[in-house]
């Protein structure tokens, strides 16, 4: 059962630890249509007419860019921390990495860390400057004391790659998960979560989102919080109990695959410590590398800071945020262990050869039927959708930010443009965004998108955390070393990436990628890193001069707080 | 009247001096978290038969609470910083900027 090639396996985690459903089976086009589960859309009705709710009352309060973009900034430290828990617990990592320590156990681990593990790193260097100097948008922040046009254009083309890339993968997932979970048609899917998202950020802009996403957190943090404890409470609370009895299952399984007793007692210890996951430190690194600013250089997540309302609250947001993250990680590997224990051994849930129904991420699914039967697995099955189509409305609010207040208004309009016609920009780009995403979400379904997500990531990384990071801490950057620079490390990022095993092998069909890790950015984030910085120390021009004058008030301001956009929302 | 209050922040040394210590304790738990992060990087690279071995006469291994830890550091290290800064600094900066922003709006 467990490939075979390293690289692939690399691949398949770098996608699991992503915010995304990029669900490694369900995204290759290898599910089956289950039959219809009623009690699953019914829940899910329920999610759609709270959530439609919450998006009139919303609406009536939408009326400036402000609102639309940031929700006035009167959202709370601990809403936005839910909000953006709720960005990072997506149906990827709750069914994926369960799966994962179902097939594995320990293994899945290292994913739930590496993901958290951004979010400090995060606060210690960002958090606060981000919110101080920021409006609406990151690009806001990079291009503060620099000439707008060129930083804001680098910051939005990232944007919308960024985005374009992360939201074709949760499409396809929404898609490829509802034929599992609720055994409706792919398209079905792709078209509900795309007409529902862009009703939510039409109407309801940040407000409607933040609100859907922290209502989607809890549902998912109460949800596997009841299986977890279940789990536990059968081997009376006792994880050591639990781990035990794991492994007599595995060495159980293993001796019945034909192995001799001595062989199936090592496989069914093998769960409890580090497999085949790393093998090779060059690509764990570089994983890691990506994941954790990947995570500084999101911008669907760096908006989030402009929607609280001073520098206080922003790391409170931070602090929630990595609370729910981690203890939601530590949740997903008792519900792993659980499904090893409830699920593999249970003939019900298993087909003719021993494989899971459904395919292999539905370890947690099964777990939640073997739990509380159809009425919980229906509730599950609506969270995991929830959860989709929670992400693809921040991701949109984001591209049309990038599209509406960083060109339409900065770069077009020389700043020009009232709120009104900056409103209507982004609804448009919305519009525009969610028509796109459901074709291309289409038109995707039978391709393999699985690099996706990790690319988002790796962009991120190499182009707008660079470029953050050096325009926040260093006097010496300029306006051709971040615009120019940033783009070097993009274009870096997403060279490897076509050349790596990912899209070299398993989407273009060549032999031997020529590079062979799964992740660009122990390359690429420096290269974003250095050439920012050549291009800084070389460039004379009498710009470079405004730029470097400029750095003394934008620190003490990104320090302060001093002349900080304000709340609006009182 | 931004610039100017900006202009007497960068003449006070007090301010300096507070931002120095928060940002020198930014990037100190920066550099501990991503230490223990490659260190447990490392430890499932190279260490796995270490990490697999049973605690006392269990089945779970040392791993275990090592995963477990570096997780519940890496929010213990968030708390910190956030206490630190929301109470001790903030306090001390909302005192440095009041002053500064009182001087500027009495003409001296």
């Amino acid at each position: 059962m467990r490939p075979p090639l390293f690289p692939m396996r690399v691949i398949a985690a770098a996608l699991l630890i992503a915010p995304a459903p990029a669900l490694a089976d369900a995204l290759t086009g290898s599910t089956q249509q289950q039959p219809t589960n009623w009690v699953a859309i019914g829940m899910f009705g329920l999610f759609v007419l709270l959530t439609l709710w919450i998006t009139k009352a919303a609406a009536a309060r939408t009326r400036t860019a402000s609102d639309f973009y940031t929700a006035g900034g009167g959202i709370t430290g601990f809403q936005n921390g839910l909000a953006m828990a709720g960005d990072y617990m997506s149906a990827a990592s709750f069914l994926g990495i369960s799966a994962q320590i179902f097939v594995d156990g320990y293994d899945g681990l290292i994913y739930s860390t590496g993901f958290l593990v951004g979010w400090p790193i995060l606060l210690f260097l960002m958090a606060e400057r981000l919110r101080n100097l920021g409006k609406y948008t990151f690009a806001d922040v990079a291009s503060y004391r620099f000439a707008q046009p060129p930083v804001r254009s680098f910051a939005a083309g990232s944007t919308l790659l960024v985005v374009s890339f992360y939201l074709i993968a949760q499409m396809v997932g929404a898609g490829q998960l509802i034929k599992l979970l609720f055994g409706l048609p792919y398209s079905y899917a792709v078209i509900v979560v795309g007409v529902l998202m862009m009703l939510y950020v039409l109407f309801g802009g940040m407000r409607a989102t933040t609100w859907v996403q922290i209502i989607k957190a809890v549902m998912l943090l109460s949800g596997a919080t009841f299986m977890a404890v279940s789990v536990l409470a059968q081997f009376g609370f006792s994880p050591e109990a639990l781990f035990a009895r794991a492994v007599e299952v595995k060495t159980g399984l293993a001796a019945a695959d034909g192995a001799n007793a001595a062989d199936a007692a090592v496989k069914g210890r093998a769960i409890m410590g580090p497999g085949g996951f790393i093998k090779d430190p060059v690509s764990g690194l570089s994983l890691g590398l990506a994941l954790i600013f990947g995570t500084a250089g999101l911008p669907h997540i760096l908006m989030r800071f402009f929607t609280v309302p001073d520098a206080k609250e922003a790391r409170k947001s931070v602090l929630w945020a990595t609370t729910w993250i981690g203890y939601f990680y530590i949740l997903i590997f008792i519900i792993g262990f659980g499904a090893i224990v409830l699920v593999a051994t249970d003939s019900a849930y298993l087909d003719a050869d021993g494989a899971l129904r459904g395919g292999g991420n539905m370890a947690a699914m099964h777990l939640a039927h073997a739990i509380g039967g159809d009425l919980f697995l229906g509730f599950i099955s609506a969270v995991a959708f929830a959860t989709i189509l929670a992400v693809v409305a921040g991701l949109t609010l984001s591209g049309a930010s990038a599209v509406s207040h960083d060109l339409y208004a900065t770069v077009v309009r020389r700043g020009a443009a009232s709120s009104a016609d900056e409103l209507r920009v982004s609804r448009i780009t919305t519009l525009a965004l969610g028509t796109v995403a459901i074709l291309l979400g289409i038109a995707f379904e039978k391709q393999n998108v699985a690099f996706m997500v990790s690319l988002a990531f790796a962009l991120a990384a190499s182009g707008n955390f660079p470029v953050l990071i050096l325009s926040l801490l260093w006097k010496g950057c300029t306006t051709r070393g971040a615009a120019w620079g940033g783009a070097i490390g993009l274009l870096t990022a997403f060279a490897l990436t076509v050349l790596s095993p990912a899209i070299w092998e398993k989407v273009l069909g060549l032999a031997d990628a020529p590079f062979p890790y799964s992740s660009p950015a122990l390359f690429s984030v420096p290269a974003g890193f250095l050439s920012i910085w050549l291009i800084s120390l070389l460039d004379r021009g009498p710009r470079a001069a405004i730029d470097k004058a400029g750095y003394a008030a934008q620190r003490i301001r990104s320090e302060t707080g001093v002349g900080a956009h304000a709340a609006s929302d009182h | 009247m931004h610039d100017d209050v900006i202009a007497r922040l960068d003449a006070d040394p007090r301010y300096h001096a507070l931002v120095r210590r928060r940002s020198r304790l930014g990037w100190l738990l920066a550099v501990i978290i991503l230490g223990a992060f490659t260190a447990f990087t490392l430890l499932m690279a190279f260490q796995k038969a270490w990490m697999a071995s049973p605690i006392g006469a269990g089945v779970t291994s040392v791993g275990v609470p090592i995963g477990m830890g570096l997780i519940l550091f890496a929010i213990m290290l968030t708390g910190l910083y956030v206490w630190r800064s929301n109470s001790v600094y903030d306090r001390e900066m909302a005192q440095i900027l009041a002053q500064a922003q009182a001087q500027s709006r009495a003409p001296a």
